[in-house]
């Protein structure tokens, strides 16, 4: 260990770096990547976590309509309050989001994928004093799968033809091979429950490092410590407290005058002004959610293919990072992936803002007269302004785009997904998989882009039943090819995750899985003193 | 006894009715009151009901968002029954709410009743301590500057009042915050009440939005109890009051304060009103659990129940404020009984 990696190891241990950044400069210091990872892994773990204190975090996204059935859960607060009172069968590994066990110890695969066998953790107690069973499981999975489901999990479980309990086993059969499925049950809707939550959805009762202590939806929400936890690397403070702060000025009022411990979503415009107060750290940690411009590519005049690469051209990435994002995200390459997800397809080039190629490929499309973009703020934060960055970017290649300020409420339904040319944005999702099985397959139910592509959706479906890594990394590079140059998505930027803490937090870990150190963040830090 | 010729005949009813009306004009004018508010309360329902049919989007859509599945928006429609067509909803929903049973918030599957009862008791306390602050604030300010009429203090008061009305409640909110909160550390920030808070603690917690609450509505209120005064003052009666030697004191509860109550009670009901329903704002910068939010919330996935008892406690409450309102301007003043 040199001084220089020595002094890098010193800022983790202050908490003031994260991997991303650590891993950069460790190794263009020279440390091989995988010396550099078992560095930052050993100087986080030499801080000795502090027991004892009462954790508050103040949370953008709840709602007096929030509930603390796990199906139901689809606010920021009701995320985080999830992975604060439950388990999920499997978690992902931070850095590198490797399927991890928890509830399930291990598992195993036939050769196409198709059924998996899970190993249930023996001895794992729920907050009411019952022992965890297999059927327990069983039953949660069915919940979140069967014909009556109303989970926010429905989706992702749509292959799954049958759950068993195979001699304390847990046996999941699908309709075609999919590798992922370990990653799959790292949703947070698939929390185990007491007899999967049929008869008391909302009881909160589950396995995690906090018991639910009192809820008032949209208020507040109160923890306690579970002083059975099977798991001893968590839960390091006593009481957890998640107040609900819907106004972004209140969080950081709240922040700076040392009411909360831990605030989301920080404006990165007012990171600034944040990170000039002396108690206040920045907790920032890369992520695959983005934001994007999406065309229908069905519909005239966006399914002509020129006039979309016209477009992808037209956009200047790098100033929508600085301007939108304040720097804090990454330049997006036109498909939804980057290396946040496991195996990544590398070294593709990056696309650039390039006004003469915008032109050249407009002039083939034969487009004439100005595009319609229809905007909003709610569409991703800043979303307005980005559309009118484009519109002068797209101006300077000859190109006219209209701005159409669409009113908030009813964004979703009226607009996305509905009109052939919008702002939207997406999050992450835990595979690349996953994500195209949303969003990119011919007949996914949230294709919002109407890419229709044989090609694409054959490669898709191989590659879920590849066990082969090497192979189904080739397949989701020709994947991320075919719809960084036909699909219809403009992909300018991967924004972080812009949290903040006081000093006293201490070991946040910067999760990619998602925000708020994937929704751990309460498990995971303690309080100094 | 069953002599028919005893028993007198029925035309007696609308003569006693108005009778009735003639000798307790204020009872017959709150009974009257009461039942136009029953129609109205009824009109503002259908109406909030048509109104979020009309939003786009229904609530299984809505609230499941980017995660949702034809699959399960279809079961979450079939289980609320938001398959069945409009009127029948809205009459069994109505069924229900003449019973006395706002049924159960679609989203988090609470009663409505109990959770609106926490939310409008939050609502309450905060609207009813800005109240006892500001009311007697406001129309001792008001005399002060009556007495003190186009003097420096008048005009201080008057600048002062002004400058706090004109801001947006939410700057004054963060300004408070900044000042009380972050920079010298003596007030409590957030203001979330909390079920099994004691008295003093909530009275504590909620000094900030009092205070803003207390800014916005101090100007109005204080400027009516100015103008009603000057404007009663200025009369001819009560120059012919002082020319025929009623003393000061005789004059002004005489003849003074009864023209001058009704307008500045009337402003001080629609400043309550305000307070108790139109704060949300206050409300979301202090994160202070109200009717407002809740509401919001509501509105935002179309919760039904939860919209519908909101608005019917909104409209209730302006309602009655003002109907008080009236009632009290009336009594002050034997003018207003007897109209021509």
């Amino acid at each position: 260990m040199n001084d220089f990696t020595k002094y890098l190891a010193g800022k983790v241990t202050a908490g003031g770096m994260n991997r991303r950044e650590f891993m950069g400069r460790a190794v263009a210091a020279g440390v091989t990547i995988s010396a550099a990872g078992e560095l930052f892994a050993t100087s986080a773990a030499a801080q000795t976590p502090k027991k004892g204190g009462a954790l508050k975090l103040g949370l953008e996204g709840g709602a007096a309509t929030d509930s603390i059935d796990p199906a139901k859960a689809t606010s920021q607060v009701m995320f985080a309050a999830v992975r604060t009172w439950g388990d999920t069968l499997v978690e992902t590994h931070p850095q590198t989001r490797a399927p991890m066990p928890a509830l399930a110890e291990s598992w195993a695969t036939s050769p196409d994928a198709k059924i998996w066998t899970f190993k249930i953790r023996k001895g794992v107690q729920f907050h009411d004093g019952k022992e965890m069973t297999t059927d327990d499981v069983v039953a949660t999975l069915k919940r979140h799968s069967d014909s009556k489901t109303e989970s926010g999990a429905a989706g992702v479980l749509k292959s799954i033809t049958s759950i068993e309990n195979k001699g304390g086993d847990l046996v999941v059969t699908l309709d075609s091979g999919n590798a992922d499925l370990p990653a799959i049950f790292t949703d947070y809707h698939l929390v185990i429950q007491p007899n999967g939550g049929v008869d008391k959805p909302t009881a909160g009762v589950g396995t995690g490092a906090y018991k639910v202590k009192s809820f008032e939806p949209g208020v507040r929400m109160t923890f306690e410590k579970n002083p059975n936890d099977w798991r001893s690397d968590r839960g390091f403070v006593d009481t957890v407290e998640i107040v609900t702060m819907n106004d972004a000025t209140a969080r950081i009022a709240a922040l700076s005058s040392g009411q909360v411990h831990f605030i989301n979503r920080v404006d990165p415009k007012t990171v600034p002004l944040l990170t000039r107060s002396p108690n206040v750290q920045l907790l920032t940690t890369a992520g695959g959610g983005h934001y994007v411009f999406i065309m229908h590519c069905d519909k005239a005049p966006f399914d002509n293919n020129d006039l979309r690469m016209a477009l992808k051209y037209a956009i200047d990435r790098e100033e929508m990072v600085k301007r939108i994002l304040g720097g804090y995200g990454k330049v997006g390459n036109d498909f939804p992936i980057n290396d946040t997800y496991a195996l990544f397809p590398e070294g593709l080039e990056q696309r650039k803002y390039d006004p003469e190629k915008a032109k050249f490929h407009y002039k083939k499309s034969g487009h004439s007269g100005s595009v319609l973009l229809r905007t909003s703020e709610v569409a991703f934060p800043g979303a307005v302004d980005a559309s009118v960055l484009f519109q002068q970017s797209a101006k300077k290649a000859g190109i006219e785009i209209e701005i159409k300020r669409e009113p908030g409420d009813g964004y979703w339904s009226n607009v996305w997904n509905v009109q052939p040319f919008s702002a939207s944005y997406w999050g992450s999702r835990a595979t690349q998989d996953q994500f195209y099985s949303g969003a990119y397959l011919s007949t996914a139910d949230w294709n919002d882009t109407k890419f229709k592509n044989e090609k694409f959706d054959k490669l898709l479906i191989s590659a879920r039943g590849e066990l082969d890594e090497k192979k189904r990394k080739d397949m989701y590079r020709d994947m991320a090819i075919l719809v960084r140059d036909e699909g219809g998505t403009i992909l300018p930027m991967f924004n972080d995750f812009v949290n903040a803490g006081t000093k006293k937090l201490k070991g946040y870990v910067s999760d990619i899985g998602n925000d708020m150190s994937n929704g751990y963040v309460a498990t995971r830090v303690w309080l100094d003193a | 006894m069953s002599n028919p010729t005893e028993i007198k005949p029925a035309e007696a009813p609308s003569p006693s009715g108005l009778r009735l009306k003639a000798r307790f004009p204020l009872l017959a004018l709150i009974a009257e009151r009461l039942l136009l508010s029953v129609l109205l309360l009824f009109a503002v329902s259908v109406l909030i009901f048509g109104g979020v049919e009309a939003l786009p989007g229904d609530f299984a859509t809505t609230y499941l968002g980017q995660s949702a599945t034809p699959q399960a928006v279809a079961n979450i429609r079939s289980e609320l029954g938001l398959d069945r067509p409009l009127v029948t909803r809205y009459v069994s929903w109505l069924g229900g709410a003449l019973q006395g049973d706002f049924g159960t918030s679609w989203a988090s599957r609470n009663s409505v009743s109990e959770q609106v009862g926490k939310r409008l008791g939050n609502s309450l306390f905060l609207a009813g301590f800005a109240a006892i602050i500001a009311v007697p604030l406001a129309v001792g300010l008001g005399m002060l500057s009556v007495h003190f009429r186009n003097r420096m203090p008048d005009k201080i008061i008057n600048v002062l009042s002004l400058a706090a009305i004109s801001l947006p409640e939410f700057f004054i909110g963060y300004l408070l915050i900044l000042y009380f909160a972050v920079d010298f550390g003596i007030a409590t920030f957030p203001a979330t009440v909390y079920d099994g808070m004691g008295l003093a603690e909530r009275i504590q917690t909620i000094a900030l939005p009092t205070a803003t609450l207390v800014l916005v509505v101090l100007a109005h209120m204080m400027r009516m109890t100015r103008a009603a005064i000057l404007s009663v003052m200025s009369s001819a009666y009560m120059e012919t009051a002082e020319l025929k030697g009623l003393s000061a004191a005789r004059a002004i509860v005489k003849h003074a304060a009864p023209n001058a109550l009704a307008p500045i009670i009337n402003v001080v009901a629609l400043n309550l009103a305000y307070l108790v329903v139109g704060v949300v704002v206050v409300e979301v910068v202090f994160v202070y659990p109200g009717m407002g939010q809740y509401m919001v919330d509501a509105v935002t996935v179309r919760d039904m129940p939860v919209v519908q008892a909101c608005g019917l406690i909104f409209a209730a409450v302006y309602i009655l404020l003002n109907m008080v309102a009236d009632i009290l301007a009336i009594v002050a003043n034997p003018r207003l009984r007897h109209p021509r």
